[in-house]
């Protein structure tokens, strides 16, 4: 796939947009034209803000995910006594949509931005915990007594072995996870706040009635969830270029 | 000098492997040890390596009794344990990361050791130097395997221990590495036990050839090989009446 491809299926999806809008001809699909325009006018106003909250939230969410799953994952993982004793709760946890938790935790945190970072959190957790711990447990064990030879210990195993053996575990998560991460936070803001896009996006659909400028929260929405899948991306190749040699 | 002494060991819930086992090994000594799937080579081995420790007697290295993975013990496996993720040279330069991490402290890394990562004279010698900045994806079976051993290497080892550690490649490149092991503990005065299940690579490979049968293993089979040093070895006649006789003793297998 390259970046030709994704141009083309972009310009495809456009095309295609522009037609629907054509066949409906009615005010609550406007045409990617009008939408485009309005999007840029409204980068004049207040959408800037909107757009910022939430990514300050998505990404709030996601480094605190990171940095207390990867840990978790990495030692529930490297232990079969802690595997075995951790593995039954987030089974259970794990499928439960969190989405749920959305009233609860407000209710709990209050209105700010604290719940809805912590919401996003409760989401990443679980995927990153999963994937870093399938991923220490299923190290070989050929690899690890041939650095144990090499004289590490469990200190220089886990900066050596562990940590680096997680990195394709965590990107995957949070690749996996940045869509349903997005949706969660669009349900968050719809409740008890005046900032961001969730809210942006209902308050000029349901009360305003001002559809293009929904359509163009809808775009800033996409655009914040693509950026954050294309940032994940360019992080595994910086990362990980052993992913992707021939 | 390796002493085994009434060396007794068995995995939880499973048969014992050996039972009042001695053994030695002098320094500089080659060893292949020979045997069948199951009959315990590769666990002598992790016992020498101390990544296990025996149920009764003792291993003991230079007198002293192994209690953990010791600094100038060397192990290489089949499957060469390389990180996917390092190139060629960072693979090499492992094993001096983990001592850099340590320091010089007796347990994880010699007491005489200067912190180092200069790995480049191995990687020459070896042959992998211009594949470097690969990874371990990008290159052959016999490329991983040199670049274990370079890694292994790099923390001048006095006793080498390998596990099949040719057994996925093929015939010439195996020869070629086994040739290339023999040469390297010829020139460092290093001790080597090669575990195999293969007659004529412990016919090729050892000095002396241990015979582990079906276990409790009890006595010490041993035959010696000093003619494998000589160039052109493996096409004689010494050669084929020891794999011949190898093979007749893991036929019968008396143990």
């Amino acid at each position: 796939m390259t970046r030709r491809d994704i141009g083309i299926a972009s310009l495809g999806l456009l095309a295609l947009w522009q037609l629907l809008a054509m066949l409906v001809a009615r005010p609550i699909l406007p045409t990617p034209v009008q939408v485009l325009g309005t999007f840029i006018e409204e980068l004049q106003g207040d959408l800037p803000a909107h757009f910022m909250a939430s990514l300050w939230r998505v990404v709030a969410g996601m480094l605190l995910s990171v940095i207390t799953a990867v840990p978790a994952g990495l030692i529930i993982g490297s232990s079969r006594r802690l595997n075995r004793l951790f593995s039954p709760i987030i089974y259970l946890l794990y499928p439960v949509p969190k989405v749920v938790f959305v009233p609860i935790v407000m209710l709990f945190l209050g209105i700010g931005d604290l719940a809805k970072i912590v919401l996003i959190f409760l989401i990443l957790f679980f995927q990153i915990v999963v994937l870093v711990r399938d991923q220490a447990a299923g190290l070989p064990s050929q690899l690890l007594q041939s650095l144990r030879s090499l004289g590490a210990g469990r200190r220089a195993l886990f900066q050596f072995v562990y940590l680096p053996a997680s990195l394709p575990a965590i990107l995957t998560a949070l690749r996996q996870s940045v869509g349903t991460a997005v949706a969660v936070l669009y349900v968050a803001e719809l409740f008890a706040t005046r900032l961001g896009l969730g809210y942006y996006i209902y308050y000029n659909g349901s009360t305003l009635l001002d559809y293009p400028a929904m359509y163009a929260g809808v775009l800033a929405m996409s655009l914040l969830g693509l950026g954050l899948y294309f940032s994940v991306d360019w992080l595994e190749r910086r990362l990980c270029p052993w992913k992707f040699v021939q | 000098m390796i002493q085994l002494d009434s060396l007794t060991f068995s995995y939880p819930n499973s048969q014992t492997l050996f039972k009042d086992f001695t053994w030695k090994i002098r320094q500089g000594e080659s060893w292949a040890i020979l045997g069948s799937s199951g009959c315990g080579k590769t666990t002598l081995l992790y016992l020498l390596a101390g990544l296990l420790q025996p149920a009764g007697g003792s291993v003991a290295i230079d007198g002293v009794p192994l209690a953990r993975p010791r600094p100038r013990t060397g192990l290489i496996l089949q499957d060469y344990g390389l990180l996917p993720w390092a190139t060629v040279r960072e693979n090499a330069e492992l094993g001096l990361k983990v001592r850099n991490f340590y320091g010089a402290d007796g347990v994880h890394s010699p007491h005489d050791y200067t912190p180092t990562r200069d790995v480049y004279p191995w990687l020459e010698r070896l042959g992998i130097s211009e594949i470097a900045a690969k990874y371990p994806a990008q290159i052959s079976g016999g490329q991983r395997q040199r670049a274990g051993i370079a890694r292994t290497l790099a923390l001048s080892p006095d006793l080498l221990l390998m596990d099949e550690p040719f057994a996925s490649l093929d015939a010439l490149t195996r020869e070629d590495l086994q040739n290339l092991t023999r040469e390297l503990c010829a020139e460092g005065n290093i001790t080597l036990v090669l575990v195999t299940h293969n007659i004529e690579e412990a016919a090729a490979m050892g000095e002396n050839i241990l015979v582990l049968g079906e276990p409790p293993n009890q006595r010490t089979r041993t035959f010696a090989n000093p003619a494998v040093q000589r160039p052109g070895y493996r096409g004689s006649t010494a050669y084929l009446r020891l794999c011949r006789e190898l093979r007749l003793e893991l036929a019968h297998d008396p143990a």
